[in-house]
């Protein structure tokens, strides 16, 4: 076993230790800093490749590293690293398609003041996810995954003088937290019920087959919480939210969001538990299962209604990531989890290349995002513009070439698959047309018809369009081991060999698929092609349209109900807290001070008043007596010969 | 080595003694002795041996027997903890503003009276100890504080002590009947389940509940609580959330939670409900508040609050798996020391930014990160080991906390998780309008930290990242003492 095989924890250590050492660089030291993190990514790749060569040896390799992390009690609290087919891929992936966006950061942000901090935050960003993908424990995986969340924050308002940036980090971590608190729930009660937070343990992990029997009954509890998490991080209805405002950020960032990081967490999470969510399947079917399902169709399907009436290039680009992800996670859904998976990395490569070329056209519009603005711009940036229809052919779901065809291609034979309803599958088969629809209109207003404002366009420089042609490349080369011909990628995540079979290719749901696609590009060229100021969809249909542009009011929706009901308790707590539960203490006190005042009342009036009374009587009396005592002899005298008279009076009386 | 917690509670009398006694460099002397104070407290953890249960490094001598009085120091996992955080939170509130010599000496009394309260055994001795607190914090508040000083000093001073005496009088009963006032004889007594005879058992666990309530404090005994912490000057609003505020939660744990495990096995439901209030309610009052020092101390209620979750889902419902137990109050211990150094750096750092600015309104700052990174930086570190934030030392505790209520009072504890969500949106709201957006005018000439400030919150911060990371040695101190409490608790 190679080296690497029992150090994997130095994949996300690289970039983090990197990314410490970057943060305590002068901010003036920027070659240094973007040198940096581009030479810890490039280190980690080389790990990840050297740790993706042993998992090749026997289909279905895992090995695992377990550690304490701290002991409490009589129990040791265990974490761990695992290495298998779905942490390996996710390795590569995010490493190589990290890697391409460190270095188009470098071109994108050269103007920037704070580009080291920048890429400090990359680096961390990439680490933490990192660390996501390789854990062993479903408590690594929250600890690096909470991690992450710091990460897209800091990433999202980086721009931190932008109001706009600092509410969509807010909005990004308080959202994808509501869903985490799901996910902490279920991790506790995972550990509650199975006794461990391993997923594999020789036998006594979570995820095999003893820890199974233990979660018995409560797997649907477990795998419904933990999936809140995914929810949240993976931008799935009704969690979304944030992942479109997450395009404050710049550029980059919301590549390695949409990409490599942040999102893939989401459903490589769901991934990773999966036995949780079928334990006790009937015919592949569990109630938490069918939640999954529901919600990554309605995930898929709303946000390519709301892409088609945005006008923000990323914006577009960000509702179809949610789409793509709602998709995946049907995928994992019916059962599909390596289709899943191999979307999720075909996905990973494409959506960066789409989000670096929006980035690249958007630099060079110096920082135009409305593609109502845009227009022509295929002879100005033919670079931009091949990988970007690389991109979007991907994306699209156009197979053959393009990885992400076939992916899609993969999910759609899973989903005609599910035993219990073809309901999925035509909605999904319905995504299909929408994607297309949605991309070919980008297309037609950035890169066609006539030169709107982009008379000083111009193309970026070759730091910035190397890393798209690498990852074009990549996306068309990933195509190979995704065939239905030789389905290599899928029988590696499954942990099978495969087989070559050239048969395989001929299908009717591909024909159904390429019809469809074929469909959606024609509609959108008929639709946009002349297309001006206006949108033809919202010619024909304004109220539908301005219902879409405003995403389906959801955000509004929020706002005028939890935030403003949460705002309404807040100031009612407060004000209780003012004059409710401190208003019964200063009642206590009030009647303290009142009877203070009674008994001083008592005091000076009844008792005192006697006292004074019996005093003041007391000093008559004396003053009285004082007043008999007046020094002269005669008036003793005086006072002697009466008493002598009155005692013999008496003496005389008595006898 | 005998004497040993003796000299670590004369240490800061002496030095209160010298420091009112010179003309200048008070604070400086003050410092001197908090670091003999340190070493006290380093040489007293070299002495403990975390294997065994009991009391160790016992001093016992006889003091007033007529009166059950007995001057009884040792220490256990538990004590040493509270010691050490004692130790490193009044040095850093020393450090967090300038003080003249009586502002010295009153802290250093305010020191010795909780390192008496963390080691006396003996209810008498404890409560001298528990008591003598409140006055050098009193005239702390009510001499140095700001605004409504006066009133919140009284109200801290009254509410606090009208507690402590119906907590003194419940003593007095149970001394009356059962004659020993001797922390360990009275656990022993509450695990027979006789501590008083019929209704007056129920009137001597309100007595000290209510002490105790007052003091940690439990919803809804916390008004005097955001009142004093808002008056006190920077370091001693430091001191009282960082070390007192344990007191409390010391104080339930050594008394209550022994004493009368019936009462509390009946009435869980209500106190759980209560902690449940003190974890949800304060979090969003602070979310209401516009002053940044209000903001923090209703946030320290919520984190308390966590503690109090779970000390009464380690006792009170009746199917309590022990290993959950175990969880659980490691947690509350581990979550005492974290809130301990995590509150005190906030209100660190609130001062500082009061220092500069001259007032502490929330919408009085903006867009500081332009100006002083470096400050944001690290105040974002602890706002991020107050929110528990993987990684950093807050989220251990709470993780043990919610790991064991969570098995053994499900329902409350699943409420409760609502105040990790309401704790994240009002720091979230506190990093957005303090350090983003355009730099506010006020604050355009604002000073990033000096080398001093540097100081004071690097070994802070450190500790945090420490924790979070590595907390083995954390748990080395107290894990036998937890594991003995919940034996006795079980």
């Amino acid at each position: 076993m190679s080296w690497i095989v029992t150090n994997i924890w130095l994949i996300p250590a690289v970039p983090l230790a990197f990314s410490l050492l970057i943060l305590f660089l002068s901010s003036s030291r920027r070659a240094a800093a973007a040198g940096a993190a581009i030479i810890g990514q490039i280190i980690a790749l080389g790990f990840s490749i050297l740790a993706f060569l042993p998992t090749l040896q026997a289909p279905g390799f895992r090995a695992v590293q377990s550690f304490t992390w701290f002991t409490f009690g009589d129990q040791a609290l265990r974490l761990g690293w695992v290495l298998d087919p779905l942490a390996a891929a996710m390795l590569i992936m995010i490493t190589l398609v990290g890697l391409c966006i460190f270095v188009f950061s470098v071109g994108y942000m050269a103007g920037d003041k704070n580009f080291t901090r920048f890429f400090a935050y990359l680096s961390f960003f990439s680490g933490a996810m990192l660390g996501v993908v390789i854990a062993n424990s479903l408590l690594l995986l929250f600890v690096s995954w909470e991690l992450v969340g710091l990460a897209s924050y800091l990433l999202i308002g980086f721009w931190i003088d932008r109001p706009s940036a600092a509410a969509a980090a807010k909005k990004a971590f308080i959202t994808t937290r509501i869903g985490d608190l799901g996910f902490f729930l279920g991790m506790l009660w995972l550990y509650h019920t199975s006794g461990t937070l391993l997923f594999y343990d020789n036998g006594n992990g979570a995820l095999e087959p003893s820890g199974l029997l233990k979660i018995g009954s409560s797997a649907t509890l477990v795998a419904l919480l933990i999936f809140c998490g995914a929810v949240g991080k993976s931008g799935q209805f009704p969690l979304h939210v944030w992942l479109p405002d997450a395009m404050e950020g710049p550029t980059p960032v919301s590549a390695l969001i949409h990409a490599a990081t942040m999102v893939a967490a989401g459903v490589f999470l769901v991934a990773r538990v999966y036995p949780l969510f079928s334990l006790g399947a009937v015919n592949g079917v569990t109630p938490s299962l069918m939640v999954v399902i529901s919600i990554g169709v309605v995930t898929a399907l709303m946000a390519s209604l709301i892409a088609l009436a945005q006008f923000d290039i990323k914006r577009i680009l960000a509702y179809s990531t949610v789409s793509q992800l709602g998709l995946m996670m049907v995928s994992l859904g019916v059962g599909g989890v390596a289709a899943g998976i191999m979307h999720l990395l075909a996905h990973g490569f494409f959506k960066a290349l789409l989000f670096l070329g929006a980035g690249s056209v958007i630099h060079g519009l110096h920082h135009e995002q409305d593609i109502r603005k845009m227009g022509g711009l295929r002879w100005i940036m033919p670079v931009t513009f091949l990988t970007y229809t690389i991109g979007m052919m991907n994306l699209s779901g156009v197979p053959f070439f393009f990885s992400g065809g076939w992916t899609k291609e993969e999910i759609l034979h899973r989903t005609a698959e599910w035993p219990l309803s073809r309901l999925p599958h035509y909605l999904m088969l319905a995504g299909v047309i929408l994607t297309a629809l949605y991309m070919t209109r980008q297309m037609i207003y950035v890169f066609f018809g006539r030169k709107r404002e982009t008379s000083d366009a111009h193309e970026s420089p070759r730091v910035m369009t190397m890393p798209l042609i690498i990852l074009a490349v990549c996306s068309i080369i990933l195509a190979i081991v995704l065939t239905p011909a030789w389905p290599w990628l899928h029988a590696y995540l499954n942990g099978e060999p495969a087989r070559l079979d050239f048969g395989a290719l001929i299908q009717p749901m591909l024909f159904l698929s390429l019809l469809l696609v074929a469909a959606g590009i024609g509609l959108a060229w008929l639709m946009y092609r002349n297309a001006g100021e206006t949108d033809p969809l919202a010619r024909a249909q304004p109220g539908l349209f301005r219902f879409l542009g405003q995403k389906m009011w959801i955000d509004e929706f929020y706002e005028h109900t939890f935030i403003a009901f949460s705002r309404v308790v807040a100031h009612l707590s407060d004000f209780l807290d003012r004059y409710f539960w401190d208003g019964l203490v200063n009642l206590f006190s009030g009647m303290g001070q009142a009877f203070a005042v009674l008994s001083k009342g008592f005091d000076d009036h009844a008792i005192n008043a006697r006292v004074d009374n019996t005093t003041a009587g007391a000093r008559r009396f004396g003053r009285l007596i004082a007043a008999r005592h007046s020094g002269q002899i005669q008036a003793y005298l005086g006072a002697i010969a009466i008493g002598m008279l009155l005692l013999l009076v008496l003496y005389a009386w008595l006898a | 080595m005998a004497g040993l917690i003796t000299t670590l509670i004369v240490t800061p009398l002496v030095g209160a003694l010298l420091v009112s006694a010179t003309r200048n460099y008070a604070r400086a002397l003050a410092l001197v002795f908090n670091l003999i104070t340190i070493i006290c407290a380093f040489i007293i953890w070299r002495n403990f041996d975390p294997g065994l249960p009991g009391l160790q490094l016992v001093e016992r001598h006889s003091w007033l027997p007529a009166i059950g009085a007995e001057y009884l120091f040792g220490i256990d996992g538990l004590c040493l903890l509270l010691v050490v955080l004692t130790s490193l939170v009044f040095p850093f509130a020393l450090l967090a503003q300038k003080m003249d010599r009586s502002f010295c000496a009153l802290m250093l009394i305010t020191q010795a009276a909780l390192y008496g309260t963390f080691t006396a055994h003996n209810f008498v001795l404890w409560f001298l100890f528990y008591e003598m607190s409140l006055v050098p914090a009193f005239l702390l508040i009510k001499m140095w504080g700001g605004e409504n000083r006066d009133r919140a000093a009284t109200k801290f001073f009254l509410y606090t002590f009208l507690g402590s005496v119906a907590m003194l009088l419940s003593f007095l009963g149970i001394y009356f009947a059962r004659g020993t006032f001797d922390f360990i004889s009275l656990a022993e007594l509450g695990k027979t389940g006789d501590v008083l005879p019929g209704k007056l058992k129920w009137l001597a666990f309100a007595g000290i509940f209510l002490g105790l309530a007052v003091k940690v404090p439990l919803f809804p005994f916390h008004t005097w609580l955001p009142d004093a912490y808002e008056a006190a000057p920077t370091g001693v609003s430091m001191v009282l959330t960082g070390a007192l505020s344990k007191m409390g939660v010391y104080g339930f744990i050594r008394l209550l939670l022994p004493l009368f495990p019936n009462e509390i096995a009946t009435l869980g439901p209500w106190l759980l409900t209560l902690t449940v209030c003190s974890i949800v309610i304060p979090p969003l009052v602070a979310w209401a508040q516009s002053d940044l020092k209000r903001m923090v101390a209703y946030l320290s209620i919520n984190h308390l609050g966590y503690c109090m979750l779970g000390l009464f889902a380690a006792t009170a419902p009746a199917v309590r798996p022990l290993e959950e137990m175990h969880a659980a109050l490691s947690g509350v211990v581990m979550q005492m020391f974290n809130h301990g150094i995590t509150a005190a750096a906030l209100f660190y750092f609130v001062g500082l930014l009061e220092q500069r600015r001259g007032s502490r309104g929330i919408d009085d700052f903006g867009g500081l990160m332009q100006r002083t990174p470096l400050l944001c930086g690290w105040m974002s570190v602890v706002m991020f080991s107050s929110l528990g934030l993987p990684g950093l030392n807050g989220f251990i505790g709470e993780f043990l906390i919610f790991k064991g209520s969570f098995a053994i009072a499900a329902g409350y504890t699943a409420v409760a998780v609502l105040g990790l969500l309401f704790t994240a949106v009002v720091f979230m709201r506190a990093m957005q309008s303090l350090f983003s957006g355009p730099l506010t005018r006020a604050c355009s000439t604002f000073l990033d930290l000096s080398s001093h400030e540097k100081w004071a919150i690097i070994p802070v911060t450190l500790l945090m990242f420490a924790i979070g990371i590595a907390p083995q040695f954390l748990f080395n101190i107290f894990n036998t003492t937890v594991v003995h409490m919940a034996r006795l608790l079980a």
